[in-house]
């Protein structure tokens, strides 16, 4: 039964991806990749055929009635109205209906609770709105990154074509090489996020205050696309999950070229920068940080988030706005809520968000450049 | 000791009918007579125009997500608005509308069909029913506040609750006034069926409608007040420095979703049992048949709110529970199958060989029974956890919640409200606009939420105001059967407003197979329902 239901629902499925080549699955779950996802994807296809037997029968039942005990094809009402035997018989059939469909699911709850002896560990971290990543343990140890979403907002707002992978790419992916146990930790900076990547079987919350752990072993390389399923407030559905599966090779090289781009971080902290390089550097980050709220033009939303331009924060000291940045700060507008800390991001790109915005829109200010060397020393 | 009380209550009606006779001059007449009243008709018929109006506001706000879910990109609204159109569709449909058109239900049928005259408290129903316009105001108003409504899910969860503007706290207030509304409605009725029934009518005598609201409102009375707590607590995290689930403050945002979905889980159930209730008359009605297993649908529905208390963490398999806690709660929840398929037999062996007709309360019966089915299938489906940890959280989550909670409390609401017009308004509705009604309800509540479950199946999150391409045919498909879903809902208003006006006058029986004693009361029926108390064989 097992083998013959797999063969015809799998024979469909893959019928259907093959029509649409590349595609993603349009309606039923992505391919899967690892061990989890392809058992889930078979307990869904076994239930799939129990309930659509199921339906048939007792809906067959109920539009053959329809058809035959018509008023108005001369049926005349039985007066029977209760049966212990098929009151009990119905009870205990589906009692073990249901045991036995939810027997084969035990196991697969094990499996993908079992997270022991990962090669990898990765803490993976819910920020409003983007993920970071930091590898705690295994090839890539201290690798660290933000990973933010890239698709530009003039696609988001109907001003160019959508590209291909819209809404479902970011500057920085997390990578991990195929066929190795990837332990992931999930945790939060503000409210509750959950990660989820179909395509692994994967989806845990990201809970502030508290660290709850998953597991995949990628079977295949590719790269594979998830997002935040947890409402975590105004960008919840902008905040993706990219995972890129690399041969254990090209993971090496990958990681060697992070830790040096990592030991380049470090450099510019240290150095002087022109304004011309804060400023492009500032703009970019301003785009991918605070536009979502200050809104592009600086100029933020009505009765929701502070305008920038002329602000008093912007044309005083610049030591101020730093601390302002890196703590985050209780709503202007409204008393509970807040603008979240952003301490997480590298100096250089707090530095230069700062000068960007002492520069645009007609800012003016005694202060008007910020140093990566000033926001070191303010945290 | 219900013998003695019953004549006590008797007792003390007939010394307020009494004086009720004395001052029928005094009747105040216009508004103050809403406002005054304590007829357990008039009452019964202000909740069902209140909830109605409030599900044509959510209904608003539902068309409001599908226009901008029409194609992919952000057309109409900013995504913190897109968040707050979500969270008061769920909140004023959940809370406005399904509930409080039970509730009315309850206050124009259970009087009628245990043989009372009124309801139990009659002021205090009055109470609770005033209480509900000042909540919805409350609703209303927080989307013109500085940040606007509320824009945390309808479930509220915390931290993101925390920050919210001063919406969130309208809101909560709004919940706190119309729990306590349902915990006062449910007292009333909770009394009005143990001590005021015909006499000769045992337990075991009561028709379904009246059982199921009996087990209803004991659910109410149950978990209304832990829902109170669960956002009593985020208020004082919100403004008086406490932190239950702040975890900076040593709180667990998870307790959080324990606490709500204890009451939240039940509060599925307390939408269902009613409307339960009433197909339970509408088919045997037009099967001409008694309801088969009359004694195993009390168990049933008496099984299902047990196990309501046991499985709601159900909805947060993905939080990171030990495994041993998501075995149990996943073999809990399949458990409440055995129950519900139970009841759809039972219904089953009731249309068999009956002899049946099929007016429109009747098809929206049969047309619950069929949809509901299917929300119940994918429940199914939900609870099984491997699976869940794929669609939790998704599309696929829409669609199974709104084949229950659309098809299965909303069509049968219909089937009652078809079915008990004739004997509330002494009128026949119009059977062609009823069945014009039915077959637009059915056919666009499929178009717009079939497809869901597609999306989620496919990866699409819930409560995105934008989302990849590959998700947009399906989107559209389910735009458009939303507004015709929701521009269908008219043709009901129509239907209601042309039988309460005129229309053929309706007999006492109206229905050739009804069984009752509401129709052996005069169509209209009386003021007072049951002035001397009729006997139960």
């Amino acid at each position: 039964m097992k083998h013959l239901s797999r063969s015809l629902f799998g024979g469909a499925v893959a019928l259907m991806s093959s029509v649409a080549l590349a595609e993603p699955a349009k309606y039923i779950f992505q391919p899967p990749v690892t061990s989890v996802a392809r058992d889930i994807f078979d307990l869904h296809t076994s239930m799939m055929w129990i309930i659509t037997f199921i339906f048939v029968a007792v809906f067959g039942v109920m539009f053959y009635s329809i058809w035959k005990h018509r008023k108005s094809v001369g049926a005349k009402p039985a007066q029977f109205h209760e049966s212990t035997t098929v009151e009990i018989a119905w009870t205990v059939i589906p009692v073990i209906i249901l045991v036995a469909m939810a027997f084969p699911a035990t196991r697969v709850v094990l499996e993908y609770k079992d997270t022991s002896n990962p090669d990898l560990t990765v803490k993976a971290t819910g920020y409003q709105w983007k993920w970071g990543y930091d590898y705690i343990k295994g090839e890539g140890e201290g690798i660290s990154m933000l990973s933010t979403l890239t698709t530009p907002r003039d696609q988001i707002e109907g001003d160019a074509p959508k590209g291909e992978n819209y809404l479902r790419e970011v500057d920085n992916m997390l990578t991990v090489p195929v066929g190795k146990k990837v332990r992931i930790l999930t945790t939060a900076n503000d409210v509750i996020h959950s990660f989820w990547v179909p395509e692994f079987g994967v989806k845990q919350d990201a809970i502030p205050g508290f660290v709850r752990d998953t597991w995949f072993r990628a079977e295949k390389e590719g790269i594979y696309r998830g997002q935040c399923v947890e409402l975590c407030g105004k960008d919840h559905g902008f905040m993706p999950i990219v995972v890129n599966v690399l041969s254990a090779e090209k993971y090496t090289a990958w990681v060697a070229s992070q830790k040096a781009a990592a030991a380049g971080v470090a450099d510019e902290a240290a150095r002087e920068w022109t304004k011309a390089e804060l400023m492009a550097r500032g703009e970019k980050a301003y785009g991918a940080v605070c536009a979502a709220c200050h809104q592009p033009t600086g100029q933020g939303l009505a009765n929701a988030f502070p305008t920038l331009v002329g602000s008093k924060v912007v044309a005083g000291p610049a030591i101020d706005q730093i601390k302002l940045v890196l703590a985050g700060r209780k709503g202007v507008f409204m008393p509970t809520s807040q603008m979240p800390a952003q301490a997480m991001l590298p100096d250089a790109d707090i530095a230069a968000v700062i000068t960007y915005t002492r520069n645009s829109w007609g800012n003016r200010s005694d202060e008007s450049i910020v140093q990566p060397s000033a926001v070191k020393a303010a945290r | 000791m219900s013998q003695t009380t019953a004549a006590a209550v008797g007792h003390a009606h007939d010394h307020a009918h009494d004086h009720g006779d004395h001052g029928h001059g005094h009747h105040p007449t216009g508004f103050m007579r809403w406002l005054t009243t304590t007829n357990h008709k008039d009452i019964g018929s202000m909740y069902l125009w209140f909830s109605f109006t409030m599900f044509l506001m959510g209904g608003v706000l539902a068309l409001g997500i599908r226009a901008e879910l029409f194609k992919p990109g952000l057309q109409l609204w900013h995504p913190e608005f897109f968040n707050q159109l979500t969270t008061m569709h769920g909140v004023i449909m959940v809370f406005g509308a399904i509930m409080p058109a039970f509730v009315g239900f309850a206050n124009w049928l259970v009087p009628m069909q245990i043989g009372a005259p009124d309801m139990a408290f009659a002021r205090m129903n009055n109470w609770s029913f005033w209480l509900l316009p000042p909540a919805a105001l409350l609703l209303v108003i927080s989307f013109f506040v500085p940040g606007g409504a509320a824009a945390g899910g309808w479930t509220l969860y915390a931290p993101l609750t925390s920050q919210m503007g001063p919406g969130m706290d309208l809101a909560i207030f709004a919940l706190h006034i119309l729990g306590a509304s349902s915990i006062m409605g449910s007292i009333n009725i909770v009394v009005t069926i143990l001590n005021m029934r015909a006499p000769g009518m045992t337990l075991m005598k009561m028709p379904m409608f009246v059982w199921t609201w009996l087990i209803t409102a004991y659910l109410l009375i149950a978990v209304m007040p832990v829902l109170a707590g669960a956002i009593t607590m985020t208020l004082t995290d919100r403004h008086f420095g406490t932190s239950f689930f702040n975890a900076a403050g040593g709180g667990d945002p998870v307790m959080y979703q324990h606490v709500f979905w204890f009451f939240g889980h039940p509060e599925v159930y307390i939408m269902i049992l009613p409307a339960f209730g009433i197909v339970s008359h509408v088919i045997p009605a037009f099967a001409r048949k008694p309801l088969f297993g009359y004694s195993s649908m009390v168990y049933a529905t008496s099984s299902i709110a047990i196990l309501s208390f046991i499985v709601w963490a159900h909805h947060m398999f993905v939080v990171g529970m030990p495994a041993a806690g998501v075995l149990f709660f996943m073999y809990a929840t399949v458990l409440i199958a055995v129950p519900t398929g139970v009841k759809v037999f039972n219904w089953l062996a009731t249309m068999w060989r009956g002899s049946m007709t099929f007016e429109t309360p009747m098809l929206f019966a049969v047309g619950f029974l069929f949809v509901f089915s299917m929300g119940g299938f994918t429940g199914l489906v939900c609870a099984i956890a491997p699976i869940d940890l794929q669609i939790q959280d998704t599309y696929y989550v829409v669609a199974h919640f709104h084949y229950v909670l659309v098809a299965g409390s909303l069509f049968a609401l219909f089937s009652g409200a078809y079915f008990w017009l004739p004997k509330w308004t002494g009128h026949m509705y119009s059977e062609s606009l009823g069945k014009l009604h039915f077959w637009l309800s059915l056919i666009f509540f499929n178009i717009t939420f079939f497809p869901m479950h597609f999306l989620g199946l496919a990866g699409m999150p819930r409560r995105i105001p934008d989302y990849a391409t590959q998700f947009a045919d399906f989107n559209m498909i389910a735009s458009i059967g939303a507004f015709g879903f929701g521009l269908s809902q008219l043709v009901f208003l129509v239907a209601v407003l042309k039988c309460v006006r005129g229309g053929e006058k309706a007999t006492a029986q109206v229905w050739e197979g009804a069984e009752g004693l509401e129709w052996t009361l005069p169509s209209p029926a009386p003021y007072h329902s049951f002035e001397v108390p009729p006997q139960v064989k």
